[in-house]
């Protein structure tokens, strides 16, 4: 049992604070359980169940700063951490860039927990393995997929009265789904809160149509092409690119949002003015804790509007360096779209390239953010409106703020998750011109 | 998958942890401490006992005692210094057929009974959607056995002041040179892994790694440029002696460059790290086009890693990371041919489990095999694939090569990649000697960036350091290098490589691979080697 209430978390919480003999102290507390279930070659591989919780202590004498950890919560144990944190921070050396820590804030409250997802059984994850077996099967496919549910609680206090306690839930199901041949690759995502949003034979369906259409793949030529990226295809990109919105990189030149002869580009347009994405911990759909890892309250925040760059992520210290407001980090990306879907961008697409999923995408060269990856798992050529033919997979040498340039329309955002990005994110599909592709990949 | 930044540096996941602290701390201490092998025996028993009790044919224990120090520095500041330590039981059983795992942080003997009775209820549940029962290879019980990294100095032991200041001071050393900022870092990893089976083996390990990157960044506020060089050293299974930097394990490069081959000498590579930054600012670009291109070790370990390593891991071959990393384009009716050729005759590649100084040295594997070496690519053609246990059958072996890898006790422990080496050539020849030979190609050092793609085909990659040859000679350093291959056709344009006097081993700390992924550590090996005609592209963009 690792999902403590509020009222134990506050009291193991109260205890640390009080124990501590330091100028102040911080302690955070978080457990989980996390279940999963893996599958390939149309049979079960491993699934299992990991619980565990944590309590971490920061205390610090003037600068001097120490940290420890421990798993477990009797009163001797809650001691032992107290005091180790506090033996180290004696023998620390001054911070100079100690901030001290953060007064009491006030929450939001976003809805993060759903009791259905923390209800998730072993019985059910087999079922979402059948669910996406079975079909695979009959349509003489290999499907090869992963389900993971997690049931949180965390809770933050501090020696200056802040207290905080939430918990949340998660679900990220994928699955890929190849022909028997091996010719064909189709690929499904889900990332949600709410377990019951989701049906594994509903999503399904996607991979296997995606798989056996993907067969006999035509070759075309690496160039410049009208693409339409699905949700989960930009994501990745976009969230390689909020890298660069850290302030003191930037101030210190070497960020792509670094002003020629310093400072930073905050206010300047970056971007097509279609472009707006904020950050909302309360958002109905991407709902994430109201505080940071800091303990900071998020709020709303817009990142960018209407092309121009309206947020810059100041740590505690910079901030109080450069006189600006720290806030609290944002923990979900939320770009705005309007209400057509993939296939409605398709429609008005002359000619164009469908890209599924992107793959392996890693900076190439951080000044322009220049990213270079794959499409994978349904790669498809569009004609006057409709798709023709799947085509090979391309590696692409791309920037997202070029991309983010190049938008010439927007669909309806969607939730996605992305294993590589610290953001629950709404992502729209998006359809953008002159997307650079520079060599074929035989890969399937 | 190589992660692409240390998301997995600490598994405590909690930012307000990784805070500065310092000295000779208790916990420091206590990262020096070890259970009792008695007791670790005892509990394998418990766990043993009740799994085979409750219906287990096959059951494994592994006690795992993982302890991290990272110190991380920037100019003349501390980071952090993060100690963790990850203490538990993992136990895999085989039920009706099936696997099933279990794992927890409790070392008490009730505790530890139950996970394995639950470990064998999970395996039952799992064995309704079984359709072939896991076929193990053999492995004789090798008794009450213990194995060690041959380390000279302990790097735990060492001071954290003392390990403090020798960063600031290459820090300071880096500003000094004209670098406009500068990162080092020490990771250091302490795996106490014991194992245990109903095989009959009781094997006590204990695993050091040891790595000190540093980057180092050179800025031109009036046009707005910056360039990264990143240190030459490789992370290793070796102790504080890396550090040492002997002179006998330096070598001299075309361009001025130093290699390293097992000692590191770090104040050295961050001067010259900083003076390489500001001159990549003034660099010009490349014009794309075929080169022929001359390979340092420390560049071609990544690409070893990404077009060889990963596509003979067996597992990915027959599917099993379909949905995550991928396949392989390596399929097994190549390897049953026995003429396929992945790579030019002069191409020998080995997977080394028993390699001295590289980061996937053991005694064992994680399911109680001994280390072994074998051949992946021999002369050319592809003649293995790296497997476990329950894969052996599958290749026809009565024997697994010992790649089973878990990062914690807390993960199943599966098919991981061997250090994966390319031989050194027969012939004598230098860098020197290989670049002289070359009329039109680019010298390329260091690890830059990577990708590729899911079946092990298409992949990219950038470096650190690039200088255009011209008939024979080191004309000028470049830069917005990248080149791009076919896996099989990449290594089949390899026309030569150096002799064993170059040899030098590279790696990775952060090979992620699975769901939940893993990381796993594992090094290359590799003397310079010559590829021709070469497609390479200019990364240079402009944002207007």
């Amino acid at each position: 049992m690792s999902i403590y209430s509020e009222q134990d978390a506050k009291a193991i919480l109260d205890k640390v604070i009080k124990l501590s003999k330091a100028d102040e102290c911080t302690a955070t507390l978080s457990g989980s359980v996390d279940g999963n279930i893996r599958y390939a070659l149309n049979a079960v591989s491993t699934s299992g169940i990991v619980s565990d919780a944590e309590l971490g202590v920061q205390v610090a004498f003037g600068k001097r700063v120490g940290t420890a950890t421990i798993n477990e919560f009797d009163d001797k144990s809650l001691e032992k951490v107290v005091r180790r944190a506090e033996e180290l921070a004696k023998l620390a050396p001054e911070n100079p860039e100690f901030v001290p820590a953060i007064g009491k804030q006030t929450y939001a409250k976003s809805k993060t927990w759903f009791e259905k997802t923390a209800a998730i059984t072993p019985e059910y994850r087999a079922s979402v393995a059948a669910d996406s077996i079975g079909p695979s099967k009959a349509a003489k496919c290999v499907a090869a997929g992963f389900l993971s549910d997690s049931a949180r609680f965390s809770a933050i206090a501090n020696s200056n009265g802040n207290f905080a306690y939430q918990t949340s839930t998660n679900v990220d199901f994928t699955c890929t789904v190849r022909t028997e041949d091996g010719t064909g690759s189709g690929w499904v995502a889900r990332n949600l809160a709410d377990i019951e949003q989701f049906n594994a034979k509903d999503e399904i369906k996607v991979a296997v149509q995606k798989a056996t259409a993907s067969r006999d793949a035509k070759a075309l030529e690496p160039g410049k092409y009208t693409v339409i990226m699905e949700p989960a295809a930009s994501a990745g990109l976009i969230s390689f690119m909020m890298f660069g919105f850290d302030a003191r990189q930037a101030d210190e030149g070497r960020s792509f949002l670094s002003k020629k002869g310093g400072g930073n580009k905050l206010g300047e347009k970056m971007f097509d003015e279609r472009v707006t994405i904020y950050a909302d911990p309360v958002d109905p759909v991407a709902a994430v804790l109201p505080w940071d890892n800091e303990g900071q309250a998020r709020e709303r925040t817009p990142v960018i509007t209407k092309g121009k760059v309206e947020y810059m992520q100041y740590s505690r210290y910079w901030a109080k360096l450069k006189e600006k407001k720290a806030s609290g980090q944002p923990g979900n990306l939320i770009m705005v779209g309007g209400d057509k879907s993939t296939m409605d961008l398709v429609k008005s697409t002359k000619k164009g390239i469908l890209v599924t999923r992107t793959w392996y995408i890693r900076m190439v060269d951080p000044q322009t953010v220049l990213l270079t990856g794959l499409t994978r798992d349904g790669t498809f050529y569009i004609e006057n409106g409709e798709i023709k033919y799947p085509i090979k997979n391309f590696r692409f040498n791309e920037s997202p703020v070029i991309m983010l340039n190049n938008i010439e329309e927007i669909g309806k955002p969607v939730r996605v998750g992305d294993d590589e990005s610290p953001f629950v994110m709404m992502i729209p599909p998006l359809k953008i011109r002159d997307f650079t592709f520079t060599s074929l990949s035989d890969a399937v | 998958m190589e992660r692409r930044d240390f998301l997995k540096v600490s598994g405590i996941g909690l930012g307000m942890l990784l805070a500065p602290a310092y000295g000779r701390a208790i916990a420091a201490e206590e990262l020096v401490t070890r259970i009792d092998v008695a007791l670790k025996k005892r509990l394998a028993d418990t766990a043993m006992t009740a799994a085979r009790a409750d219906g287990a044919s096959y059951c494994d224990v592994r006690i795992g005692r993982y302890l991290r120090q990272f110190l991380m520095t920037r100019e003349d500041k501390v980071q952090n210094v993060v100690n963790t330590e990850s203490t538990g039981i993992g136990i895999r059983v085989i039920a009706n057929g099936t696997w099933g795992f279990a794992a927890t942080s409790d070392l008490g003997a009730d505790a530890v009974a139950r996970a394995a009775r639950q470990a064998v209820q999970i395996a039952k549940a799992n064995s309704k959607l079984t359709t072939q029962p896991v076929r193990l290879a053999p492995v004789k019980g090798v008794g009450e056995v213990s194995w060690a990294t041959p380390v000279i100095k302990n790097a735990l032991e060492v001071p954290i002041k003392e390990k403090i200041e020798r960063l600031l001071e290459v820090n300071a050393a880096a500003l000094a040179a004209g670098a406009s900022f500068v990162n080092s870092t020490l990771f250091q990893i302490n795996e106490q892994k014991y194992f245990a089976s109903t095989d009959g083996s009781y094997i006590d390990q204990d695993i050091h790694r040891i790595w000190a990157p540093i980057q180092v960044s050179a800025i031109d506020k009036a046009s707005g440029k910056f360039r990264r060089r990143d240190g030459l050293g490789a992370p290793m299974g070796m102790g504080y002696e890396y550090l040492d930097g002997r002179k006998e394990d330096k070598i001299a490069l075309p361009g001025g460059v130093t290699g390293y081959i097992n000692s590191y000498d770090m104040l050295e590579d961050a001067v010259a790290a900083a003076k390489q930054a500001q001159e990549k600012l003034k660099a010009p670009s490349v014009k794309p086009g075929k080169y022929d291109l001359v390979l340092d070790p420390s560049h071609l370990l990544l690409t070893i890693h990404e077009s060889v390593g990963h596509p003979l891991e067996l597992d990915r071959v027959l599917g099993y990371e379909a949905n995550y990393a991928g396949t392989s384009f390596a399929t097994l009716d190549k390897w049953k041919s026995k003429d396929f050729r992945y790579a030019s005759d002069k191409v020998t590649i080995v997977a080394d489990r028993t390699q001295k100084h590289s980061l996937g040295a053991v005694g064992y594997d994680d399911e109680g095999v001994s280390a072994q070496r074998w051949d992946l690519i021999k002369d050319g053609i592809l003649v293995n694939y790296q497997v476990i246990r329950d894969q052996a059958h599958i290749l026809g072996l009565d024997h697994s090569q010992g790649c089973c890898y878990a990062d914690s006790w807390s993960s199943v422990q599966f098919q991981r990649m061997a250090n994966v080496s390319l031989e050194p050539g027969k012939q004598r020849l230098t860098p020197a000697e290989m670049v002289a030979a070359v009329d039109n190609g680019i010298y390329i050092v260091g690890r830059g960036s990577y990708s590729i793609d899911q079946q092990r085909y298409n992949a990219q990659f950038g470096g650190q350091l690039f200088y255009e040859i011209k008939d024979g000679k080191i004309t000028r350093m470049i830069e917005d290098v990248a080149y791009q291959i076919r896996t099989p056709e990449f290594w089949n344009a390899c026309s030569a490589i150096c002799d064993e006097r170059d040899y030098r081993i590279g790696g990775t700390f952060f090979d992620g691979k699975g769901q939940p992924g893993q990381v796993s550590a594992v090094s290359h090996g590799a003397s310079t080697a010559r590829f021709d005609g070469i497609n390479v592209i200019n990364t240079a963009r402009s944002l207007g």
